[in-house]
């Protein structure tokens, strides 16, 4: 699956900044995650179960999801975001490669692809929060 | 906080040992039958080969390699599928035969979400057909791929060798190692591009003489690869092995 990527990223980071930060035991990762890239929470939750590093392994995923927020760039128009009158194949372009929303989407009132995606594009982390060597 | 999909891509390219970004100063001098052709003739040559196609505007390599009806197979990841021998990303997977209006930022997005979630495996060569120019995805590539090697294609036109010499610049001013450059489409062989490549410091790789019949033979590998085009490029070939 996809989200395992996506969440191998976090963990991979994540483990990198509880590193960096001198962090020994990592208590929370918190993840922002796009609506756009339509991320499945309970498998991307799995994932980073799955693939928790040693330093986190008492450590609580957040997940926070994002709502999108389109904002045109020829007329200004703004809008979220849905999957209701889209093809399964367009919703799957998207979820892979997000940018892939400029192709089958237009502004609802120009009809421009030129938009740009203010809001919720795809996974992000927020903060990791830990104990540090010295308490 | 960050962008997790940045950590990653060293991962996802560690089983490959060989990297080089097929690059042009400008659109037009035949970067993408170059790239395509050098993935194809390591391939014979008996190595494992990528080929991944990031001129997300204007992608060709799949019309080169004659590619229908292929999707990359999910594994925590995405799974390059195999096209004429080699493993093959693009992003007309999903974008289809339609236009991808994308600017710079949308274009980094893109590029970096690509290269965070395909494993390519174990490869001796991925071989990156880049978009023209120093523009955005030039400087992401640069800055997000260890072990990059370019290779730069020109063509005999001042034209065309004024805007490689800039790329040129870039590349030793960023400490980015070039194999070197290909003259493409000579009708009149001359020492011209050579010698002006020279005093660059970069290295001539050679000249591929303009081929009538390689239009002819787009999308069809075989007679593709025996074009006099793909003949002379897989001799030049040799210097990227």
């Amino acid at each position: 699956m996809h989200e395992w990527a996506l969440a191998e990223g976090v963990v991979n980071t994540a483990t990198k900044i509880a590193e960096d930060e001198g962090l020994v035991e990592v208590t929370e990762v918190s993840v922002r995650i796009g609506e756009l890239q339509q991320v499945e929470h309970e498998v991307f939750r799995f994932a980073l179960e799955q693939l928790r590093t040693p330093i986190m392994k008492g450590a609580g995923f957040v997940l926070e999801s994002i709502p999108a927020r389109l904002k045109c760039r020829v007329c200004g128009e703004e809008w979220g975001f849905s999957t209701d009158a889209l093809d399964e194949d367009v919703s799957e372009a998207i979820h892979f490669v997000p940018e892939m929303a400029h192709v089958y989407l237009k502004c609802p009132r120009c009809g421009s692809p030129d938009f740009e995606v203010s809001e919720g594009r795809g996974v992000w982390l927020s903060s990791v929060k830990g104990v540090r060597r010295d308490g | 906080m960050g962008d997790p999909r940045i950590g990653i891509i060293g991962r996802r390219l560690e089983g490959v040992k060989k990297i080089v970004a097929v690059s042009s100063g400008k659109g037009g001098v035949g970067k993408s039958v170059v790239a395509t052709a050098l993935a194809l003739s390591l391939k014979e040559k008996g190595y494992r080969v990528g080929l991944l196609d990031l001129d997300f505007t204007s992608p060709s390599t799949h019309v080169i390699l004659g590619v229908e009806g292929l999707f990359p197979e999910e594994d925590r990841g995405i799974i390059p599928p195999l096209a004429e021998g080699l493993r093959y990303m693009s992003i007309t997977y999903y974008s289809l035969d339609k236009p991808a209006p994308l600017r710079g930022a949308d274009v980094s997005d893109a590029i970096i979400e690509l290269l965070a979630i395909t494993r390519w495996g174990e490869l001796d060569h991925l071989v990156i057909d880049m978009p023209p120019g120093i523009g955005d995805a030039t400087l992401d590539i640069i800055r997000l791929v260890e072990r990059l090697n370019f290779l730069v294609v020109t063509t005999p036109s001042r034209v065309a060798l004024e805007t490689i010499k800039k790329l040129l610049t870039l590349l030793r001013e960023l400490e980015v190692p070039v194999t070197g450059v290909i003259e493409n489409m000579v009708m009149k062989p001359s020492d011209s591009i050579h010698e002006q490549i020279e005093l660059l410091g970069n290295n001539y790789l050679g000249y591929i003489p303009f081929d009538e019949e390689l239009e002819g033979a787009l999308g069809d590998i075989d007679g593709f690869m025996e074009t006099k085009f793909a003949g002379a490029l897989t001799t030049i070939a040799s210097e990227v092995e």
